[in-house]
């Protein structure tokens, strides 16, 4: 009887949960296939849903238009640079924060936090001066630098409640051991946060790859990742939708193909310390 | 434990993070302060300047600046509601057992890897249109007249389109809140007869205390600089400007530096007024 | 055989080596911003030619107008330099040019002929008689029909109709049931948007946006009647949201059969009439923009999208010779060859409308009259201190009319009265007027 109550209440959950989770996808998987239908199919009154002359034309179309492979390792480059750079000078700081707090830590945690508040709009100018002076404009590496500045407060939060969930008996054995603080980083505690680090560095991969405020404002056609190739196709002449929608599709696929992949370190990343 | 060695070695080790975040919160916003004090007009020659505090005065004295920093706490507000509460639901809802949990939650948090820029033109065009769009489609199937969201329910579609971008990375940080409740203890209080109602009010509220205040912190600071979901579904128009708006208006649009960097720094006040407010909570909520 | 293989490569390579060498030599990569529209799109395609002739490279950089805007004002003002040629509008160039800001094109070749340029655009591209920029395209407004509707109502389009004849029409085709609606226009905030149209509209009620002291007109009837009559059609003949709809929304629309009358850019014609995007292909007729009875203003504006220079850059010669390439008559040429003639880049060389083979085409000549009937020396009924018809040729307007527009767009979604726009416009407008130091 209880078994039966309960695989009763399962089935409504799975029921409830998929028709949440379907309604939530729901314009992604519409925007997938719309990029398969012609531009009168696209508009079609009623909507078709999967019985449509499926083609390939529009990303024909898009392809013969813009260079999206080049827009495309830009993006790779400027979101996997960034991350990587910001990973890299928030450990030690993280780890310092939270192995060695001080009455300042949380106030140093909070300002830090706090600089990602200054509207970009209203320093556009000041940073565009900044990126014509060094000569920057239109560079990977500006950008790279730019957008690991942006996300280095997030990345050093999440680090450090990693590491504060690493219990201190292990690390005061191995200095015990007399392993020197350089060994203790790179030997004991690297290896337990490798899945911290591995959610951070997707989160911040994902941040960065959709920051679309200085990637088309700081680049021109050399280091222009996918949002400026998205900024192409926003409203062209006459009916677009459909090729509004493989640009999109072509936009969105390999970052949502990458975080599917790698759900499960994203999701355990995601904690933000908020389970105590 | 912390010896004043490690002391030492943990300051050096703070350091480049530190001075780089200096770095790029001071330069621009020292030069955002000197601009504000100018008058800063690329195309009327340049600057022209100092003039005091005029820049400030203006700006809050425009028609247009209440109204702003208005829509600017309603939408964030009307998101962190909207992503809070469905969040907390769908977190409960995918904690329970059920059949291909995997795959529902890979749907559930797909809105999160769309950028903004495409989620806002595929929601106004694709979606949103009052004669191309789904919904008005839907709406006629129904028999009823095609609303004009982007018109008539300005604010409140930029809400929705918001939403759905933060609701998986709430539900996310919430679920995981979730999953760690003390099984036995909700058995016991369900033993104890609570109501379901209860048990929510008494045991997994205030257990999801920590992980709301990070939900609320996290995308609040995101959500005050909102701009490619306004700037691509109404321009600013039908009373969506918020104050990162208004700002680029002044300083792209009219080419009013001066004016511009004002606002910036009003900004930055609302967003640290904001701030203040928010790491009280947290603070406290970060200690427990 | 074998021998006639290695020779043939060995020509190859050395061709690809004297090529690189060329390459090294004289030949540089040109980064152009230019905007998402059709004829810009035809011309990234066919850049080959380009490269053919003068071995020069092309970088585009394609925004949407908006982005592009802001993208290409922030490098200017800044001196950026990210680009070698931007593509601008009538608005941007005399402004710039007055800030010395873009390269004067006034040594072009002599085969490229620019007293072929239609005399309304060069004087629109250039400040103080030297040239700025060369049109790539050129537009005015006009009024698109559908004449078998027009038909179906019993009515027949005059070639110069009035406002009051327009509304009358609209109404008699609108047909909700059928989704047709009888007249689309812009609703949608921005300048260069609706605030563009209802400018026009205004214009042609006898309506200006300053008096000679540079004092804001919203407080004046013309005004009120201008914008009451609109949202009056709009109501009884426009269709759903068309607050939000702009220039691509409309063609949409239009090309979809779902509108009686549309009165836009006349380069909109060679689109409704491309019977591979428009429904309505073969049922499209053309007449010159409205006047109000009484008003001898007639609501059509003068626009041309143009390739200009920034000064500074270290490319200037071959940006020049892009430039030649681009708004040539070899270009138009090169268009028509690939494309058909109806394709071609309008409304910017005297000599495509004395082509034999453009004739033909239905909205030549109304284009050309349109063009020609534009004055924006002359803009309004009343005397105004400034340049322009559908903009105000001074560097504030943009921000200035993109608020008041926001304004308008709020009352057509009935968000506030016309009234209550209008007074907000005529406060905001001397606001920033005051603030810029005109008053």
């Amino acid at each position: 009887m209880a078994r039966a109550v309960t695989n009763n209440r399962k089935i409504i959950n799975t029921a409830a949960a998929w028709a949440i989770g379907l309604l939530i996808f729901f314009p992604i998987l519409w925007t997938i296939l719309t990029s398969f239908k012609t531009e009168a199919q696209a508009i079609n009154d009623p909507p078709l849903f999967l019985f449509f002359d499926w083609t390939l034309e529009n990303y024909a179309v898009v392809q013969e238009r813009s260079n999206y492979g080049r827009f495309l390792w830009n993006s790779i480059i400027i979101a996997g640079g960034s991350t990587l750079l910001g990973v890299a000078i928030a450990i030690p700081a993280a780890w310092s924060m939270a192995f060695v707090p001080s009455k300042r830590t949380k106030d140093i945690l909070l300002w830090m936090l706090s600089t990602k508040m200054l509207p970009a709009v209203g320093v556009l100018y000041p940073i565009y001066l900044l990126f014509i002076k060094f000569g920057l404009l239109d560079s990977v590496i500006g950008l790279t630098i730019v957008l690991m500045l942006i996300n280095l407060p997030i990345i050093v939060w999440m680090l450090y409640t990693y590491f504060r969930e690493i219990p201190g008996e292990i690390l005061e054995a191995s200095r015990m051991d007399g392993a020197s603080l350089r060994s203790e980083i790179i030997h004991v505690l690297t290896p337990m946060a490798i899945p911290g680090i591995a959610s951070t560095l997707l989160l911040n991969f994902i941040l960065a790859w959709n920051e679309a405020f200085w990637t088309l404002n700081l680049t021109a056609a050399q280091a222009a990742p996918l949002t400026a190739f998205i900024a192409s196709y926003s409203s062209p002449e006459g009916l677009f939708y459909a090729k509004l929608s493989a640009a999109s599709t072509m936009a969105i696929l390999p970052i949502l193909i990458l975080g599917w992949f790698s759900q499960k370190q994203l999701v355990r990343g995601l904690t933000f310390g908020a389970v105590k | 434990m912390a010896t004043q060695h490690s002391r030492s070695a943990a300051r050096l080790m703070m350091a480049p993070a530190v001075i780089l975040l200096l770095g790029w919160m001071l330069v621009p916003l020292t030069m955002t302060l000197w601009f504000s004090f100018r008058r800063y007009l690329p195309l009327r020659g340049g600057d022209q300047g100092w003039v005091g505090f005029d820049n400030y005065v203006r700006f809050v004295s425009s028609s247009s600046f209440w109204p702003a920093v208005q829509t600017t706490l309603i939408i964030v507000g009307g998101v962190l509601v909207i992503t809070v509460v469905f969040g907390i639901l769908l977190a409960l809802l995918l904690d329970q057992p059920m059949w291909g949990q995997g795959v529902v939650r890979i749907l559930v948090i797909a809105p999160f890897f769309v950028m903004p820029t495409v989620s806002a033109l595929v929601w106004k065009n694709i979606f949103m249109d009052p004669v191309n769009g789904l919904f008005a489609h839907l709406w006629k199937f129904f028999g009823a007249t095609p609303v004009e969201w982007l018109s008539q329910a300005s604010v409140q579609s930029i809400i929705m389109i918001v939403s759905w971008q933060w609701l998986p990375f709430a539900t996310l940080i919430l679920l995981t809140a979730v999953q760690s409740l003390d099984g036995e203890q909700l058995e016991a209080s369900e033993m104890d007869g609570a109501k379901p109602l209860q048990r929510f009010g008494y045991i997994i509220l205030p257990h999801l205390a920590r992980a709301i205040t990070i939900v609320v912190l996290i995308q609040t600071i995101f959500l005050l600089s909102i701009f490619a979901e306004i700037f691509v579904t109404t321009g600013g128009a039908f009373g969506t400007k918020t104050l990162s708006y208004l700002i680029f208006q002044r300083v792209l649009e009219s080419q009013n530096i001066g004016l511009g960097s004002a606002g910036g720094i009003y900004a930055v006040i609302l967003a640290n007024i904001v701030a203040i407010f928010l790491m009280r909570i947290v603070g406290k909520n970060l200690d427990a | 055989m074998y021998l006639r293989h290695a020779l043939r490569a060995a020509t190859a390579l050395s061709l690809i080596a004297t090529g690189s060498a060329f390459a090294d030599g004289h030949a540089t990569t040109l980064t152009i911003a230019t905007v998402n529209n059709g004829d810009m799109i035809r011309m990234q395609g066919l850049t080959d030619d380009f490269t053919e002739k003068t071995g020069h490279q092309v970088e585009w950089v394609t925004l949407e107008e908006n982005v592009l805007r802001q993208r290409v004002t922030t490098d200017i003002t800044t001196k950026g330099g990210a680009f070698d040629i931007m593509t601008i509008g009538m608005y941007e160039t005399p402004i710039w040019g007055a800030n010395g800001w873009l390269v004067p094109l006034d040594d072009l070749s002599a085969e490229y002929n620019v007293d072929d340029i239609l005399p309304a655009m060069r004087a629109g591209l250039s400040h103080e008689g030297t040239l700025y920029a060369a049109p790539f395209y050129g537009e005015s407004s006009m009024i698109m029909y559908r004449t078998d509707l027009m038909e179906q109502a019993g009515l027949e389009m005059p070639d110069a109709p009035t406002w009051q004849f327009i509304r009358e029409a609209a109404a008699a085709m609108t047909d909700r049931d059928n989704e047709i609606n009888g007249i689309c226009l812009r609703g949608k905030a921005g300048w260069g948007e609706g605030g563009a149209f209802i400018t026009v509209t205004a214009n042609s009620f006898g309506a200006r946006w300053f008096d000679e002291d540079w004092n804001a007109q919203f407080d004046q009837p013309e005004w009120k009647e201008a914008l009451e009559f609109y949202v009056g059609m709009m109501t009884e003949s426009g269709p759903p949201g068309y607050a939000t709809n702009g220039f691509n929304e409309n063609l949409s629309l239009f090309q979809q059969g779902k509108c009686g009358m549309w009165i836009d850019a006349t380069v909109a014609a060679s689109f409704v009439t491309n019977p591979n995007d428009s429904t309505v292909a073969d049922k499209v007729g053309f007449a010159l923009a409205p006047n109000s009875e009484g008003i001898e203003k007639k609501s059509n504006w003068l626009w041309a999208w143009a390739l200009a220079i920034p000064a500074g850059t270290q490319k200037a010669d071959a940006a020049k010779e892009f430039i030649e390439w681009a708004t040539s008559t070899g270009y138009i040429e090169l268009v028509a060859e690939n494309e058909g003639w109806a394709n071609v880049p309008p409304g910017a060389r005297i000599s495509l409308y004395e082509d034999p083979n453009y004739k033909d085409i239905p909205f030549a000549q109304k284009t050309l009259d349109s063009i020609l009937a534009a004055d924006p020396t002359n803009p309004t009924v009343k005397p105004v201190p400034y340049v322009g018809i559908q903009f105000v040729a001074i560097p504030e307007f943009a921000g200035i009319a993109t608020e008041v527009s926001q304004e308008f767009s709020a009352a057509y979604a009935g968000q506030q009265s016309i009234d209550e726009a209008l007074e907000k416009a005529q406060a905001l407008t001397n606001d920033a007027m005051e603030a810029a130091g005109y008053r």
